[in-house]
């Protein structure tokens, strides 16, 4: 009897919670804000359903909230797709707007039932309200449903027409949106050319869309003459430059840079109406405008003229550095590549790229390149000093990259290697480990391109020997004693030094002692023949690594034969070496010139290098996507019965909630499983790509053979 | 143009996203957090932007968050990384605070928002003041359906008709940040100064604005030389979006109708060859593993007629610096362990003086090996008022509105610090320094 009595009471308070709260609760919410991130109950999707069909206006407009809610948190409630949907038909605009944000995630999920949700976008489309009419063409076009786009072509229509510029503009992305997911619909209705017609339009945001959406289509499109912009089209958009949002003289900006001027007068026509953008409060205004006139700068002849400009890019270009890190960043990445093109630009500025102590690393590493580009006779001294400071404080990267640079000012600049190697002595003087060993790095390269000229140093370096163990270090220096075994007194005691450990180094210092060692014997012959002999032994019969072995037998035959020959071999002169301060070559610079401010500028590599291939290519990646949220829709327990019946299922009967309660579950864990299956099956087709290539120019080889036999045969 | 947007926290956790064009899988957010932690480890700094299997991935840090956008094409990637600023200032202007607990509370809002600011991943909207025109933090009430701004779409974006002020003012303040940077021999690599316009407009009506400034540009355009005073040279200037750029390329006329309320409308930037306006010097005796001391001296070389306020002198002190001692001429001194700097406070500092600091800490006998010396430089916060470093003027600002009110322009000057940096000199080795 007890027993019984504790279940009646539980049912009553679940009766108690599903039926009388709520009524308490919505008066109680109109107080207090309610929490929808809170409950975690179970069954919640359960209560959640029978809120979404309550009576009341704010409890149902809650329960939508609280969908949202668990949609943003990651839980699965695509089950709740029919219930949300009926509350899509509403005068509350914010109501309106959530239905339609779970339309969009959702939407995959159930394309069966999206066709419900139809009938109210167009009605939405017809709207007095532009702001309705708008949001419902721009949601029908995120609904990226094939079913959904049978229907979009009317309403969109319409909308391009509409008088309203707010629509109209939303509307011109549409296409875009529409001709990603079905070229032919797009094109065959007429969009496209609808939207080349509102490049004239009289609002110049709808102008600015409109270019935003033919250049996307333009660039998916195969034939490529979507937008082409001929003289009348530049003549437009150059005086929609000045009229539009900060967003959309990027866009316009950037299609400018496509266009090619005719001839110079036009282009000098241009660059000067492109020219007052640099005075933008938006850095990607400003770049994008530096980059027009960076393209424009080719087809001009005046010599005045293009030195003009420069000068007038040099500022804008000074002031990006104030903005964000991030944005100081790409700015920094991109003065790296026009400085290439033209290094005079900024000249006299060196200073404002002085490292600040809590600029990001990403940002001081950016300013060390650019300070080295820039450096010159005039202004090493103040670099110098600088980089000494650098060389100086605790981020090691930092500090190398420091050290580094300037080696590179003495290999730069002849008059300023003195002054270089004067700095690096104080550096090896700190006794800091990683400083030492970079600057002994760094010497070797000033030794390589001046030779004979600082060999007064080569005792300082020798008494910080023990002080190395990185390879590239100890090699340098070994590479130094080698090179100069005549001048060094105890240049043998050195050699032998490393000997013992001599099968405990890295390859680099191996072939270094080897080389050193056949130096200082062919310079020093009387005294050193046991150590060579002993260095070629074992390089030859206990060194694993057949670089070293090889390279010990050929001295060791050379010397053996031909000591003259040797010597011209191996202490023979070395070419020159240079600071690549230009490192990116002509045609990839010009490439990179015309993608300023993209991604492809940041890194420095064309696009096609970066944009994913083959399994992780555009459209491998786009249709993995659509996997991913249809992946969602299979493990969904809903969407099989819906297939069977929909009308039945929007007048559900919700009493029994095994099926709400079990789809979460089942989601999660089947939704990492078919990912992976199909991640599989992609590996799949790539490997058989592979494999098949081989075996197709195999076969036709064999059937050229066969011709040929046939031809001999005759 | 961005695939989508996210905002996840430290940890890499998504509290809120985006998609806009469904053609990257949303999980591509999973391999952000270890790609950033990755290539930390491998003691490179992480970039702002990088691309894994043909992701691209571009973010920015605000406070506790990540804003992140994701692309697979060769997007504008200065243009993605400002959109992000852009949605962290709006966001702000709407929460106040940008943070966690803010997105969560907000979380219908936001999503408002994203679909408002950008449309299939590229920027539509986002000017805070025309926004909260049409997406309110009440709910719309049936009777009153907003509609969207006309402004939106207007070439004068910024700005919605019909407004009324019952007083019509307007409140310039001339803001220059000084940035410094001298190195530890006292020499002045870097002297700049961004100076800014910031304006708070009350006018009714479409106004049309027109500011004039000693600017040498224009009077060398036109032949003329400024009244009284000189003329400032200013190296590159920025507008806001309501300032007709080609009327200033063509004579340099600052001309527009500004928006409702404030906003800045231009800034600039100059290299000065001033001196530093307080220049600070420090002498540093390090006794390692006994003490450490400080003789510090500042100095404020603008004319006596002006006066710094709020002065505040970080001096950085070694980390495990104990039982400091101070004795100083002026202000307050305070030992701030969490920052490992002294603050030095003086309320007022008037131009030409010249005051004195001394401090001693205590240093552990044992030091962490591991320990790095870390340099950071001396900063310094001020603020001057009634003063600007670069000599510019508001000559006038006219207003004409077509119903012709009259409305009175105030004007106000202040220069402050910017990135003030004086790095520290080496320490002295030999006994200088008198006894405290």
């Amino acid at each position: 009897m007890t027993s019984l009595r504790a279940a009646d009471i539980i049912f009553d308070t679940e009766l108690y919670q599903t039926r009388i709260l709520p009524v308490i609760n919505a008066s109680i919410m109109a107080v207090s804000k309610p929490r929808f991130f809170t409950t975690t109950k179970k069954g919640e999707n359960y209560e959640l359903r029978a809120d979404l069909n309550s009576e009341y206006r704010d409890r149902r407009k809650d329960a939508i909230k609280k969908v949202i809610a668990n949609m943003t948190v990651g839980k699965d409630v695509s089950g709740l797709f029919p219930d949300v949907l009926k509350n899509m038909q509403t005068d509350d605009l914010e109501q309106k707007k959530l239905v339609y944000l779970y339309l969009m995630n959702y939407a995959k999920t159930q394309p069966e039932l999206v066709i419900l949700a139809v009938n109210t976008f167009v009605k939405d489309t017809d709207d007095t309200n532009p702001l309705i009419r708008a949001l419902a063409i721009r949601t029908m076009g995120c609904i990226r449903v094939e079913k959904i786009i049978d229907y979009l072509c009317e309403p969109l229509r319409k909308c391009l027409k509409d008088d309203n510029p707010y629509v109209r503009k939303t509307a011109a992305i549409c296409v875009a949106k529409l001709y990603d997911l079905n070229p032919d619909l797009a094109i065959e209705n007429g969009f496209v050319s609808i939207l080349q017609d509102m490049v004239s339009d009289s609002n110049p945001m709808v102008v600015a869309n409109a270019v935003t959406a033919l250049a996307e289509i333009h660039e998916a499109s195969s034939t490529k003459d979507i937008f082409v912009i001929n003289t009348p089209t530049l003549t437009k958009l150059l005086v929609a430059l000045n009229e539009c949002t900060e967003w959309g003289r990027i866009s316009i900006l950037t299609a400018l840079a496509e266009y090619k001027p005719v001839d110079y007068k036009e282009a000098e026509h241009a660059i000067e109406r492109v020219i007052p953008q640099f005075q933008h409060a938006n850095g990607s205004v400003v770049l994008s405008a530096i980059k027009v006139v960076m393209i424009y700068m080719r087809t001009i002849r005046n010599e005045e003229l293009t030195k003009q400009l420069v000068r007038k890019l040099a500022p804008p270009l000074v002031t990006l550095l104030s903005s964000a890190p991030e944005v100081q960043y790409v700015a920094l990445r991109n003065i790296n590549i026009i400085l290439q093109k033209r290094s005079d630009i900024l000249q006299n500025e060196m200073r404002v790229f002085f490292c600040k102590y809590n600029d990001p690393p990403y940002v001081k590493m950016e300013k060390l390149e650019i300070m080295i580009k820039l450096a010159n006779e005039k202004n090493v001294d103040q670099l110098l000093s600088e980089l000494k400071e650098y060389a100086s404080e605790v981020d090691v990267d930092f500090v190398r990259k420091s050290v580094r640079a300037i080696g590179q000012c003495a290999i730069k600049i002849d008059e300023a290697s003195e002054r270089c190697i004067n700095v690096l002595l104080d550096l090896i003087d700190t006794k800091v480990n990683y400083v030492v060993q970079e600057a002994i790095v760094v010497i070797k390269d000033i030794f390589r391109k001046y030779p004979h000229k600082y060999e007064g140093i080569i005792p300082v370096l020798c008494q910080n020997l023990d002080a190395l163990d990185e390879p590239e270090a100890k090699a340098s220096l070994i590479w130094i004693i080698g090179e100069y075994a005549e001048r060094i007194e105890n240049a043998d005691e050195l050699i032998v030094s490393f000997l013992d450990t001599f099968r405990d180094e890295n390859s680099q210092v191996e072939l270094q002692l080897v080389t050193a060692t056949v130096k200082l014997f062919l310079k020093k012959p009387q005294s050193t023949k046991n150590i060579v002999q002993r260095v070629l032994q074992y390089a030859t019969t206990e060194c694993d690594n057949p670089d070293i072995r090889d390279r010990a037998y050929i001295y060791w035959r050379l010397l053996s034969t031909d000591p003259q020959a040797a010597k011209a071999v191996v202490l023979s002169e070395k070419p020159p070496i240079s600071v690549q301060s230009n490192n990116i070559s002509g045609s990839l610079l010009e490439d990179l010139i015309s993608n300023i401010s993209t991604l492809a500028s940041v890194y420095h590599k064309p696009p096609e290098t970066f944009l994913g291939k083959g399994r992780f290519g555009a459209d491998a990646v786009q249709r993995r996507a659509i996997e991913e949220q249809e992946e969602a829709s299979r493990e969904s327990p809903i969407q099989a019965q819906t297939k069977s019946n929909i009308e039945n299922l929007l007048d559900l009967d919700f009493s029994d909630p095994s099926t709400l309660t079990t789809s979460p579950i089942s989601t999660a864990s089947g939704s990492s499983a078919p990912t992976a299956n199909v991640d599989d099956l992609l590996d799949l087709f790539s490997g058989s790509n592979i494999t098949t290539s081989p075996g197709q120019s195999s076969s036709t080889h064999q059937n050229n053979n066969l011709s040929n036999d046939l031809v001999s045969l005759f | 143009m961005a695939s989508a947007v996210f905002v996840l926290d430290l940890k890499g956790k998504v509290l809120i996203s985006r998609n806009y064009r469904g053609d990257i899988p949303m999980s591509a957010v999973e391999k952000f957090m270890p790609l950033v932690l990755e290539a930390e480890e491998e003691q490179q700094a992480p970039t702002p932007c990088f691309t894994h299997e043909g992701v691209n991935y571009l973010y920015i840090r605000h406070n506790n968050l990540y804003l992140l956008s994701i692309t697979k094409k060769n997007s504008n990637a200065t243009m993605i990384l400002l959109f992000l600023h852009k949605l962290t200032e709006v966001f702000t202007e709407y929460f106040k605070e940008l943070e966690e607990e803010s997105i969560r509370d907000n979380f219908v809002i936001i999503y408002e928002l994203l679909d408002e600011m950008m449309d299939f991943g590229y920027p539509q909207t986002t000017e805070t003041k025309i926004l909260q025109e049409y997406i309110t933090q009440e709910s719309h009430k049936l009777e009153i359906q907003v509609r969207p701004p006309m402004a939106v779409t207007n070439a004068v974006s910024w700005r919605s008709e019909g407004i009324k002020h019952r007083k019509n003012e307007v409140f310039l303040d001339v803001i220059e940040s000084v940035n410094l940077l001298v190195n530890s021999n006292g020499n002045v690599l870097r002297s700049e100064i961004l100076g800014v316009i910031k304006m708070k407009c009350y006018l009714s009506g479409m106004p049309e604005l027109r500011l004039g400034l000693n600017d040498k540009v224009m009077f060398e355009n036109t032949g003329r030389s400024p009244s009284r005073g000189k003329a400032i040279e200013m190296e590159d200037v920025k507008f806001h979006q309501c300032v007709r750029l080609s009327r200033f390329e063509n004579d340099r006329t600052i001309s527009f109708i500004p928006p409702d309320g404030e906003f800045e409308l231009m800034s600039y930037r100059l290299n000065t060859q001033v001196k530093p306006l307080i220049w600070v010097e420090a002498l540093v005796e390090n006794y390692a593993g006994s003490r450490i001391e400080y003789m510090i001296k500042a100095k404020a070389q603008f004319k006596r007629r002006s006066t710094a306020n709020n002065v505040e002198i970080h001096v950085p002190v070694p980390d495990d610096a104990d039982s400091p001692k101070f004795r100083s001429s002026i202000g307050s001194v305070q030992y701030a362990p969490e920052k490992s700097c002294l603050v030095w406070k003086i309320k007022q500092f008037q131009g030409g003086k010249e005051f004195l600091m001394r401090a001693h800490f205590g240093l552990p006998s044992v030091k962490n090996i591991d320990d790095t010396d870390k340099k950071p430089p001396i900063a310094v916060k001020f603020e001057i008022p009634y003063f600007t470093t670069s000599g510019i003027q508001v000559r006038y600002l006219k207003i004409v509105e077509k119903s012709g009110y009259q409305a009175l322009p105030w004007v106000r000057y202040i220069t402050q610090n910017g990135d003030y940096q004086l790095r520290m000199p080496e320490n002295i080795k030999n006994n200088k320094m008198p006894p405290i």
